[in-house]
């Protein structure tokens, strides 16, 4: 009895497997954390996908995209690890995407190039993630998009002499550093103190550390801290205590503005300088398109935010492949496709993958936060256009390989 | 950096681990039940102040007050229900249960609200500086190192004044005895325990603008809870206020000069600490 | 079989308690490499955290101790081998298995010595407060040990230079877990039905009587704390042989809380707790998570407090209530 059961099961499931192998149905493996310290950003990276499904309904063809969603839990790597060997040898995805955390990303890397499955990173922010595997391609950015521009926009545009760097102590901390002190210092300023901030898991009392900041005096305190509840501790201290009365100006990469949290930063934000490759108040069609729609699907008070727009472009990227290779993944014509792929309609403007790297390259924007009717907007203040990854192209440190 | 600044600042981050802390330091020493859900609790009255002040429009104190009565209700129908059945456990079974009831709660918020962190918005009277004569400081800070004061004093009178203070503390030191005089252990237990649950969620309504608030909340700063209830002593209300603000200044200050150890310090004087006096600063020796 | 061959292999069973269903485990172990070949990664982690929490049941059930520190030892253990590997070159297995068990157990040595003075609430604060430094220590030389990011992309050589580790499907690392795993088990088998081992069961029941008697608590108390954690060393360098990437992430609290809740969920001192818990809650979780990856905490979440409330200690135990029922009617 049991049998047939396991027989009828069996062939019931190799009719849909056939069936579906006769639409063309690609299936996309989505490796976020949905639980855990990192649900918020899967969920913005989950919306940014659903996103782009909605706004681009014609974008693969006549092909059907299967999304299947793993939650990869926490930032240790192992659980994506698994997730990743299951998506491969059960669930015989075609292209694996997501990844908030380099740990994931990086643990994960020896496997896809094994299986041969392209992998589209839509977060993962370490330099040197991407020379881990052929099979690699990135939508979202490094440190070093940021930290160097505002490296160097901090020493030309806002002619600052003197910097303190604060940052979260781990990697993408110190590339941030190392990011920002090559652009501010190739430009002609002088990095004076770089102060450790505490871990990312736990959000510190910022205090003691811009107190140090403070009283060294400097043009410039650029601070880096994960996206997230760092980023409004940050401002309430720069607030409370008067840095910005002693002359001190605030910049540093747009994680420290996450649009999702811009809002709760309060009038203390106004004056904060910023250089990331996108925020909510863009002023594109693509953009303003997106922005509308998300808040129609998700709430009034709902936001895209950097994350958002990397699932969104990183789905587009897919959608070419998907495309380009008339519905027929193979991993190295796939990895030929996304090489020089150009997207002109992404809501934070043009952006490439560059054919060497397999990283992104995108404008930058410098932003700074002004008041507009009760609300914290970004104003732009330039543009740094096609910005490549500094780390790679400089070949500093562990990027040289 | 001058040396008031630091005090304050260390006081400030110490009276909010105080207020959260303290319920669970009572009702581990009143109870002897291991209640890893404290945290939780922390966070539903942090989840309640914040919603009350912002869709019903609740002034800030009026807000703490819900969120104080809400949580005690609720730990009360708990308690009761649930937590009376494990107090002939052992301390294990008490950790299984209380971390499931943690990733039960946590679940329900993330799918009732959202895995969003909440913003508190302050009202105007505590934000900004105040200026005491001798230093500007942060209004919030100071309004914290008061209300962790007055707190800690209301409870100390409360424990030491009151007859049900007599009561409880009797219990704690010797809970046969305390029964065989009479005392209504089961009475206190609940009693207690809505007391420390709702004080916990005062301490996560009031801490939520440094410490934030999302449903991660209970198992991030569930080490720091432990280690202020440990270091003070099981039960005791004055060790556990002297213990928050000690770890509160030293880390703070040792974060200003030392910055690369990050939150090795907290952890390392714990040990030293710990292993010199094992009761806490004032537990009984020998406990 | 003949005669002489026969009363020696009853001898033996009878000597070392050998029940049949002993066996079970081991032949289900080896039937799952058959019947599930796309999980055998999701298998090996299942093996290193039975072991994992073998290793915990010889200090928590067996000599009383409740630490939440655990993790401290499966870290070392891991990131001995990932330095060795990624620093020293040396990338054998099965000695830097060794190695592994060595620097565990020389930090369980150290750290046992100097904590077990302490019980209750301040040992457990006392192994929390010291996995915690060893993270932050791991984290400061982040030129050793990768820091947040960790030591990726580590290979190594093939055990007994025969077995490749088969890096997509797993199989090798699989075999290679379960047979250390056996290997493991049967050595804290004997240790626990040792005289060595009832001493520990002394102490943890009753431990006036014990000093009592003469018998020296605290140092079996520091060697089964050091055995421990050579064990968990072991369990930790397995882990990175199998999946080749080491980070903060081992000696972290979540991997030190969710052994803890394991082991008590398939209930402590009775060996095969270890097997019991690990596999129920990561089935338990691995399928809600591929169900629900947003809610599976809920049902995770209530499924440890259905077992904590009705169960006298944990499933096993559960088990045993039942059965003992069962033959009373």
């Amino acid at each position: 009895m049991k049998t047939k059961k396991l027989l009828t099961l069996a062939l019931a499931a190799g009719c849909f497997t056939a069936a579906g192998a006769l639409a063309q149905t690609v299936k996309v493996g989505v490796v976020l954390p949905f639980t855990g310290v990192g649900a918020e950003f899967g969920q913005q990276v989950d919306r940014g996908i659903q996103m782009f499904m909605k706004l681009n309904p014609g974008a693969f063809g006549p092909y059907q995209v299967q999304i299947v969603k793993r939650d990869s839990k926490n930032p240790s790597g192992a659980e994506a690890k698994t997730a990743v060997q299951e998506l491969i040898a059960q669930d015989n995805v075609d292209i694996l995407t997501g990844f908030i955390y380099s740990p994931d990303a990086i643990a994960s890397a020896p496997l896809v190039t094994a299986a041969k499955k392209p992998m589209v990173i839509m977060n993962a922010g370490t330099a040197w993630i991407t020379n881990l595997s052929p099979m690699i391609s990135r939508v979202s950015f490094s440190m070093w998009h940021a930290g160097h521009a505002m490296g160097e926009a901090a020493a030309k545009s806002l002619r600052a002499k003197t910097a303190v760097v604060g940052y979260t102590d781990y990697p993408p901390g110190k590339d941030s550093l190392d990011a920002f002190k090559r652009g501010f210092e190739g430009a002609g300023g002088k990095v004076v103190d770089a102060i450790p901030m505490g871990g990312p898991g736990q959000v510190p009392d910022f205090t003691p550390f811009f107190q140090r900041a403070k009283d060294k005096k400097p043009d410039v305190f650029f601070v880096f801290v994960p996206a997230g509840d760092h980023a409004v501790g940050v401002m309430k201290t720069y607030t409370a205590l008067g840095m910005r009365e002693a002359g001190i100006k605030l910049v540093g990469p747009g994680d420290i503005t996450q649009d999702i949290k811009l809002q709760a930063m309060g009038d203390s934000a106004v004056g904060l300088i910023t250089a990331h490759h996108y925020n909510a108040d863009l002023d594109n069609p693509a953009n303003k398109r997106l922005v509308a729609a998300w808040k129609q699907e998700y709430g009034a008070n709902a936001v895209p935010d950097f994350m958002g727009v990397q699932g969104y472009d990183g789905m587009a990227a897919i959608a070419h492949v998907v495309r380009t290779l008339n519905g027929r993944i193979d991993a190295d014509k796939a990895m030929a496709a996304l090489k020089g792929w150009k997207y002109a309609d992404s809501p934070r403007g043009p952006i490439m993958i560059d054919p060497q790297t397999r990283d992104i390259v995108m404008n930058e924007y410098l932003s700074e936060l002004v008041k507009v009717g009760g609300r914290l907007v970004q104003k732009n203040i330039g543009v740094i256009p096609a910005v490549k990854d500094m780390c790679k192209e400089l070949k500093e440190g562990k990027c040289a390989q | 950096m001058d040396l008031v600044s630091i005090l304050l600042g260390g006081l400030a981050a110490g009276m909010v681990l105080f207020i959260v802390s303290v319920g669970l330091s009572v009702t581990m020493g009143l109870m002897g039940f291991v209640n890893l859900a404290h945290g939780a609790f922390a966070m539903l009255g942090g989840y309640v102040i914040v919603y009350s002040m912002r869709h019903w429009g609740l002034a800030f104190g009026a807000a703490l007050l819900l969120g104080f009565a809400a949580v005690a209700a609720l730990a009360v129908v708990l308690e009761r229900t649930l937590y009376a059945r494990l107090y002939r456990a052992t301390e294990l079974d008490q950790v299984l249960f209380t971390i499931g009831l943690v990733f039960v709660l946590i679940a329900l918020v993330t799918l009732a609200v959202g895995p969003e962190s909440q913003r508190v918005v302050l009202p105007a009277w505590l934000d900004g500086q105040t200026d005491l004569g001798f230093i500007k400081y942060r209004t919030y800070s100071l309004a914290l190192i008061a209300a962790g004061t007055l707190l800690m004093l209301a409870l100390w009178l409360g424990f030491e004044r009151t007859r049900i203070g007599a009561k409880i503390r009797a219990a704690v030191d010797n809970r046969r005895m305390a029964e065989s005089v009479g005392v209504d252990v089961g009475l206190l237990f609940t009693l207690t325990f809505a007391l420390g649950s709702g004080l916990a969620a005062v301490g996560g309504g009031l801490g939520a603008e440094i410490l934030g608030l999302d449903p991660q909340y209970p198992l991030r700063y569930l080490t720091y809870f432990l280690i202020a209830v440990a270091v003070g002593g099981l039960g005791r209300v004055t060790g556990v206020f002297f213990a928050a603000l000690l770890i509160g200044v030293l880390d703070f200050t040792l974060k200003i000069y030392f910055p690369k150890g990050g939150t090795m310090f907290i952890y390392a004087l714990t040990l030293v600490f710990l292993l010199a006096r094992p009761q806490g600063i004032f537990g009984k020796a020998g406990a | 079989m003949s005669r002489p061959v026969q009363t020696a292999v009853q001898e033996l069973a009878a000597r070392h308690r050998l029940r049949w269903w002993e066996a079970l485990p081991w032949v289900a172990g080896l039937a799952a490499y058959f019947l599930f070949p796309g999980y055998l990664a999701f298998g090996t982690q299942v093996l290193v955290t039975i072991l994992f929490a073998l290793s915990l049941d010889l200090v928590l059930g067996y000599a009383g101790i409740v630490t939440l520190g655990h993790a401290a030892f499966f870290g070392a253990g891991a990131y001995t081998v990932g330095m060795l590997a990624a620093h020293w070159g040396w990338s054998e297995p099965l000695t830097g298995l060794l190695a592994a068990a060595l620097v565990a157990g020389a930090v369980g040595l150290a750290s046992g010595w100097v904590l077990l003075r302490t019980h209750g609430l301040t040992l457990l604060m006392l192994t929390l407060c010291t996995m915690a430094l060893l993270e932050q220590a791991a984290n400061m030389f982040s030129g050793l040990t990768g820091g947040f990011d960790g030591m990726p992309g580590l290979a190594f050589k093939p055990i007994l230079g025969l077995f490749e580790f088969d890096v997509l499907y797993f199989r090798s690392q699989y075999l290679y877990a379960l047979a250390v795993l056996f290997a493991c088990f049967i050595l804290v088998r004997l240790l626990v039905y040792s005289p060595f081992g009832r001493s520990l069961t002394g102490i943890r029941e009753n431990l006036l009587r014990m000093h009592a008697v003469g018998a020296p608590v605290r140092a079996r108390q520091v060697l089964a704390y050091a055995i421990s954690a050579a064990l968990a060393g072991v369990a930790g360098a397995v882990f990175v042989h199998a999946t080749g990437y080491v980070n903060l992430a081992v000696l972290g609290l979540e991997r030190a809380a969710g052994v803890l809740i394991i082991l008590i969920l398939g209930g402590h001192g009775r060996l095969y707790g270890a097997f019991v818990g690990a596999i129920v809650y990561m089935v338990l979780e691995h399928t809600l998570s591929k169900a629900y990856p947003t809610a599976w905490q809920l049902g995770l979440g209530l499924a440890l407090m259905l077992v904590a409330l009705y169960a006298r200690n944990g499933l096993l135990g559960l088990a045993e209530d039942l059965r003992r029922r069962w033959s009373a009617r």
